[in-house]
């Protein structure tokens, strides 16, 4: 328990001798990400292959399971720490290929280039990049993201050894106004995607009387095609109860919920265990420190509800109702939580909280715009090389976080657009690839910020189809409540699956646009209020899609399937018969040997046959537009 | 009252907040929540069942009829959804027989769509029970409901 300042000095000495035994152990030291992404590509065996080689090979020394560093495309991801040598990333790791590490470099003093991602440290292996210097790594900042995938994430002691807790000592020091003057200095911005100002936040909750305040944190990432939360709650979960903290204590409120999705089982579990811990060290509790602090943490587990993201909602969420918003003002900062003074911020923010009092609002403001200061996470995905989690200075453009870090698009395919903000913002589209990535140009492009999901979508990807997917997503995640958003997002999914089916107009567009209009201004919740972005964007930057759609009945980017068909190169095909076993409605006609006719009459368009066929280069064609009758 | 919902009512204080972990409780025993539990609910919340019935329709978390052994569950991330998440539905919706939404005949098998795993770097993926089975294809489908020991005399 940890009771006085003294107390923590011998904890942080205590968590320095921890650390070092995986830093600078005589032993070898290796570890394993096994956060969901590691998971779901088989860190897990990986895991159990090396315990296995190490038992085998008596070797003497320890594996830990470490949460996400980011580079997903690369999953299952091993580290092996030597203390004669630089530790040294290996990527793409499979129990096989664990065993070979084990065998070489951990017996051996072999590191073996092939598998490796690069070297921590500044001495070099030769054939292994160094790091940080990889063009991946280079242009990236990392502060958030600093710990994830280094520390054990269950392990308290790896937190405080890297200065964690620490910002919690040094805020109790400080009156909530000093508090309050560091965030506002310090420029933090919420990075749930609205960009409201921190300090300004706290300030609203700290002048209120009120019988019980809380502290919210909005752990309900509900953004499809964003993870950034979901990596840092299993990687770094100490730093969002930190904040949190930090949070209680300068608005004095007592109590604080963690809203976490259900779809996120590891993540829920990572913080309950870090949880646990901060109470048996006195960190969160009554009396915390041996001040008369007091602050009690509460996780709460989502129902899978997208809406409950807005504070509203997740507030009636929490208390035990349907996750309906209700209508600002009042702000939760004044009557939130059964009535109550509430602060609710995203993981992010808070551990962005923790790292500014853990330094100082300089270091904090050293990196980003004149308005938007600091490092983002973001989950880059799609169609992009390097798919992963990053973290970038604000400022940042476009370009250099898809082709520099990102590796630019696989497969030699053309770069259409990228999306940001999920549901709620907009596709920018190639030439304005160069839009620093803050929260005010962002917007002017037509998008927003978000919480940090971008999604890169290339030639193959349909525009109008893209924005009809947001709006069938909305539809459905609409509550109820108001009328602009439960009708209006039904009506423009109408018609937006007319333009895709096959049966849209030219009107249709502007009409289109229209009701997008009306929508955002007449929504109760930021969910109207941003639903229609993902299609004024569209129909700003590609209306000649649209365009092909409704006049020409043509796919440009060959995915709507009322508006393309398949047909078989007569001069490529080798009659293989793969097409013709796999096609579930029987809709190809060939005998082995010989040229294979697909009869687009019966064929569904579900795409296996193009999926199937080996021939390099392939022997079937997507052609946009409808089939030409006279083929008989 | 059921001896199952007796042990789950033990561990809550009757609080109007505990609705919803109370029904994700009773999913977890029951793998659904069955109409009656609703009731018993609100008596022990003391509030009417419409509170109860209103909170547990409004999450997607929540079904109403039981579940097949088996839960497969689709992402429909936008990541997903680029990288041909529909096609890989439309391919076990045929596996199985069966849509969105519903358990095969001989339950073996649920399936439903889910907003986004949060693997989106690994996409398409879908969940199987707990699992997430990441860069999905057609082929690695048809040997995982291979594996998954499919129910018929192929």
């Amino acid at each position: 328990m940890i009771r006085s300042e003294q107390d923590f000095k011998n904890l942080y000495l205590q968590a320095t001798q921890e650390w070092s035994k995986v830093e600078s152990s005589m032993d070898p030291v290796m570890t394993v990400g096994t956060a969901t992404c590691g998971r779901s590509a088989g860190s897990l065996e990986v895991l159990e292959a090396l315990q296995n080689s190490f038992k085998t090979c008596s070797i003497n020394g320890s594996i830990i399971e470490v949460g996400c560093i980011g580079l997903c495309y690369n999953e299952p991801l091993v580290t092996i720490i030597k203390n004669s040598r630089p530790a040294v990333f290996y990527g793409k790791i499979n129990p096989k290929r664990a065993k070979e590490l084990v065998e070489q470099h951990v017996l051996g003093d072999h590191p073996i280039p092939e598998y490796a991602l690069g070297s921590l440290g500044e001495e070099k292996i030769k054939g292994i990049p160094r790091f940080f210097d990889t063009s991946t790594l280079k242009p990236q900042v990392r502060k958030i993201l600093k710990k994830c995938g280094i520390i054990d994430p269950t392990n308290l002691l790896h937190y405080v050894a890297h200065d964690g807790y620490n910002g919690l000592m040094r805020a109790m020091k400080l009156h909530p106004t000093q508090i309050i003057e560091e965030l506002k200095s310090a420029g933090l911005r919420g990075r749930g995607g609205a960009g409201f100002p921190t300090g300004m936040k706290w300030e609203f909750a700290v002048g209120q009387k009120a019988e019980r305040k809380y502290i919210v944190c909005n752990a309900d990432e509900g953004d499809p095609g964003a993870f950034m939360n979901r990596s840092v709650l299993e990687s770094d979960p100490h730093a969002v109860l930190e904040g949190m903290l930090i949070a209680g204590y300068t608005i004095g409120a007592e109590e604080g919920y963690i809203y976490c999705r259900a779809e996120y089982p590891l993540a829920l579990e990572r913080l309950r265990i870090a949880l646990r811990q901060a109470e048996d060290m006195g960190f969160i509790g009554d009396g915390i420190l041996g001040t008369d602090l007091n602050f009690h943490i509460k996780i709460k587990e989502g129902a899978g509800a997208f809406v409950c993201g807005e504070e509203t909602a997740l507030i009636a969420s929490i208390e035990g109702r349907r996750g309906m918003p209700t209508t600002r003002p009042p702000y939760p900062a004044i009557s939130g939580l059964w009535g109550m003074p509430t602060i609710i911020n995203n993981v992010e923010t808070l551990a962005s909280v923790s790292l500014l009092f853990q330094n100082s609002p300089e270091w904090f403001a050293q990196h980003g715009t004149e308005r938007s200061k600091g490092t983002k996470t973001f989950s880059l995905a799609g169609k992009v090389r390097n798919t992963g989690l990053i973290e970038v200075p604000l400022g940042i453009t476009l370009r250099q976080i898809i082709f520099d870090i990102g590796g630019g698009i696989p497969n030699d395919r053309e770069f259409k657009a990228v999306q940001t903000g999920g549901p709620s913002g907009g596709c920018i589209p190639k030439d304005l690839l160069d839009t620093p990535v803050d929260y005010d140009s962002l917007k002017a492009a037509g998008s927003i910020m978000g919480s940090g999901g971008l999604v890169v979508m290339d030639e193959d990807t349909c525009m109008v189809d893209v924005a009809r997917y947001f709006l069938d997503f909305t539809r459905k995640e609409s509550c109820g409540e108001c009328v602009p958003c439960r009708l209006g997002t039904k009506q423009m999914l109408d018609i937006l699956n007319d333009i895709t089916g096959g049966n849209g107009t030219t009107e249709d567009i502007d009409l289109l646009a229209e009701l997008a209009e009306g929508v955002k201004l007449g929504s109760l919740c930021g969910l109207g209020q941003t639903a229609p972005n993902p299609v004024l964007t569209t129909i700003r930057y590609f209306r000649d899609e649209y365009e092909a759609h409704v006049k020409e009945k043509r796919c440009p980017a060959r995915v709507c399937k009322a508006l393309i068909y398949y047909r078989i190169i007569p001069e490529k095909c080798i009659g293989c018969q793969s097409c013709f076993k796999i096609c579930p409605v029987n809709a190809i006609n060939g005998e082995p040997k010989k040229v294979h006719v697909i009869d687009v009459e019966t064929c569904i368009r579900c795409g296996l046959c193009y999926s199937s066929c080996p021939v390099k280069g392939n022997a079937i064609e997507i052609i946009p537009g409808l089939p030409e009758k006279v083929e008989v | 009252m059921d001896r199952r919902m007796e042990s789950i009512f033990a561990k809550y204080s009757g609080m109007q907040e505990e609705i919803i972990p109370l029904l994700q409780s009773v999913q977890e025993e029951y793998g659904y929540i069955p109409e009656e539990t609703m009731l018993e609910i609100a008596r022990f919340i003391k509030v009417p069942e419409s509170k109860v019935y209103g909170a547990a329709t409004f999450y997607a978390q929540f079904r109403f009829t039981p579940m097949g052994e088996n839960r497969v569950m689709v992402c429909r991330g936008t990541a997903c959804h680029v990288k041909g998440a529909p096609m890989i539905l439309e391919e076990i919706e045929r596996e199985l027989n069966i849509s969105e939404g519903e358990t095969t005949a001989d339950g073996k098998y649920s399936l439903e769509t889910v907003a986004c795993i949060g693997c989106c770097s690994l996409a398409p993926c879908i969940m199987i029970n707990k699992k997430v089975e990441a860069n999905m294809t057609p082929k690695k489908l048809a040997k995982i409901f291979k594996k998954g020991g499919k129910n018929d005399t192929e």
